[in-house]
């Protein structure tokens, strides 16, 4: 039975590895290399220097206007995101509550999950496109269901003015990420053994408290997995905001440029391909901060039970 | 659990004390209590619904209309259904050859990310080699990295091997960057499968392999179809990749060709073919949602919670 066991072992795992080492191991491991490098252009030659790039990010006004930009979207959309996933989620299994011990969810709760999950799906591109035109301040729905509603003074060119472009984006992002959420939260909640609420009615404990100090606590996990997946979300989102507002230097102003889109244009505009690196780094680490600190400044209340 | 043990012996006494009057209005008032609150729930739940669906719903509309429908009428349905839309968007703006591109890159990547990674899988799930726990954190720590970092060289390697704009070099990369999650879920998968049947294999004469193509693999097939279809929908989805390795126009994939497309209205504007394109584009996500939509809801949650 052992007899040819590495052999076969070898040759299952060499060519996905060699794939994977090729095309992921060896450009993550070379990224850090060329970021301590001045490569510039395709003919160019390469120069070590050191943190060079790096001293230059750390005064670069564009950068830390992108940086600025990712930290609001990483402030407001995982926060809502969560509120308005959590609120609904409680509201159905809480709703659900009201026979004997069923909490099965309300009527039409599985019409809901799939009608709230969908966003989920829908290509990134695809709903850039499709928001980007539902902003349009002529043709667009928004603006359309304002005039509709004979709001028309609060019509606005939403993608096209620099304080509302930023705001818009974030609701689009919030737009496809309830849904998910809203699925995560429910079937944690269904996972807290029954006689914790039953218990905690019996005590007397109204809704809201039930909540606060049952359901919040018992699916706090969930809730710290989602805030590190909606950051990292919210860090990249390169394709929405370059797919809505396709101008030049990001949005209006560039009122809406993030990291990614300026590592982007500082590698494959500018052809500095060494200084992107540097801001490719930059943005991992911020993505491990944000995992470490949200997992830390959190832990407190995951310790209640 | 304190909590749990307490409320009995308080409870009944207190309500022995009631008169049954007073319990009735309690009652009562429960009741319609819990009604608000239903109404109030399917409130909140109808209007989010309708939040989510309205934009995708006027997207399909849309496609339907004509330009000047489009610019004079958001909110109308089509005086007219223009299906001309989808033929111009398949012919004239390249939807079909974007498409055609999406599909032969997509589907044979899925193919081959689900092969290798249920063999490497497999063999860490199944044997014990030296190695075996680097490997598999390598593949771990490939879930976690933002694939930004990687960008620019990526972009030399695949230049390097002359593999820049060519379906091949993107299939590869595909498949390459979606190894990770691949690995992940499906060495969980094969720890939970029974390690009878591939012994009773073995000492029937099979080789390691054939108890893998054999037997093991279609023990998996639950696993192979929900991996699948989020790797499906993921590479589906990938924009920036494409961006960066596929220069070539006749080349681009959907994301690509639609982003374009998008960018160029401003010049040539066919906005009624966009949103025709957008539809069709959307099809095949819509179709592979519609079939599989309780497995994808499970396999994600259960992915994020793990």
């Amino acid at each position: 039975m052992r007899y040819g066991k590495y052999r076969f072992i070898a040759g299952f795992l060499a060519v996905p590895l060699a794939l994977y080492i090729v095309f992921v191991v060896s450009p993550y491991a070379q990224a850090f290399y060329i970021s301590m490098t001045d490569w510039r252009g395709f003919s160019g030659q390469q120069n070590f220097i050191g943190f060079g790039n790096y001293i230059e990010l750390a005064t670069d006004g564009r950068f830390w206007r992108a940086m600025g930009h990712n930290g609001l979207l990483l402030l407001v959309v995982p926060l809502v995101t969560i509120v308005f996933a959590l609120f609904l989620a409680a509201v159905t299994t809480v709703a659900g509550r009201q026979g004997a011990v069923g909490r099965g969810g309300v009527r039409g709760s599985r019409f809901y999950q799939v009608v709230f999950f969908f966003p989920q799906v829908v290509p990134v591109v695809i709903a850039g496109v499709l928001f980007g035109f539902f902003f349009n301040p002529d043709a667009g729905l928004l603006n359309g269901l304002l005039r509709v509603l004979g709001l028309g003074w609060l019509t606005r060119p939403w993608l096209g003015d620099p304080a509302l472009a930023l705001p818009s984006v974030m609701a689009v992002l919030i737009w496809g990420a309830v849904g998910f959420y809203y699925v995560l939260f429910s079937s944690a909640m269904k996972s807290v053994p029954p006689d914790v609420f039953e218990a905690a009615v019996l005590d007397g404990a109204g809704r809201l408290r039930t909540f606060w100090s049952i359901t919040l606590p018992m699916i706090w996990d969930s809730v710290q997995v989602s805030y590190i997946y909606l950051g990292i979300m919210v860090l990249d989102g390169f394709a929405l905001l370059q797919v809505m507002l396709p101008v030049p230097g990001g949005g209006p102003d560039g009122s809406t440029a993030v990291v990614s889109q300026y590592l982007y244009e500082s590698a494959f505009i500018n052809g500095r391909f060494g200084y992107a690196s540097a801001i490719g780094v930059a943005l991992c680490l911020v993505t491990l901060l944000l995992a470490v600190a949200v997992l830390r400044l959190t832990r407190r209340q995951q310790t209640e039970y | 659990m304190t909590l749990g043990t307490s409320a009995p012996a308080t409870t009944p006494p207190d309500r022995s004390q009631r008169r049954p009057r007073r319990h009735d209005d309690a009652h009562h008032k429960a009741l319609t209590g819990e009604r608000t609150l239903n109404v109030f729930t399917h409130g909140f739940l109808a209007v989010w619904a309708i939040l989510v669906a309205v934009p995708l719903i006027w997207a399909v509309l849309t496609a339907f209309k004509t330009d000047s429908e489009i610019f004079s009428s958001p909110w109308s349905l089509p005086a007219q259904w223009q299906f001309g839309n989808f033929v111009r968007a398949w012919t004239t703006a390249s939807i079909g050859t974007y498409f055609v591109n999406s599909l032969i890159v997509v589907s044979v990547s899925v193919v081959l990310v689900m092969l290798l990674g249920s063999m490497v899988a497999y063999v860490l799930a199944r044997y014990e080699f030296p190695g075996r726990g680097v490997i598999y954190y390598a593949f771990v720590a490939g879930m976690t990295f933002p694939i930004f970092l990687a960008l620019v060289p990526l972009f030399f390697v695949v230049q390097n091997l002359g593999m820049l704009g060519t379906y091949h070099g993107l299939i590869l990369v595909y498949t390459a960057y979606a190894l990770p999650f691949t690995v992940f879920f499906m060495t969980g998968f094969f720890r939970t499968l029974p390690s009878a049947l591939a012994e009773a294999a073995m000492l029937d004469g099979c080789s390691h392999s054939g108890v893998f193509f054999r037997i093991m693999l279609p023990l998996a097939r639950p696993g192979l179809i929900s991996v699948g279809i989020f790797n499906f929908l993921g590479l589906w989805n990938q924009y920036l990749l494409p961006l960066v390795l596929m220069p070539d126009s006749d080349h681009y994939v959907l994301s690509q060709g639609l982003a374009v497309l998008a960018a160029n209205q401003g010049y040539r504007s066919d906005w009624s073919a966009l949103f025709a394109g957008l539809v069709i584009a959307l099809l095949p996500v819509l179709a592979v949602y519609v079939v599989f939509q309780r497995r994808i809801q499970e396999g994600l949650s259960v992915g994020a919670i793990k």
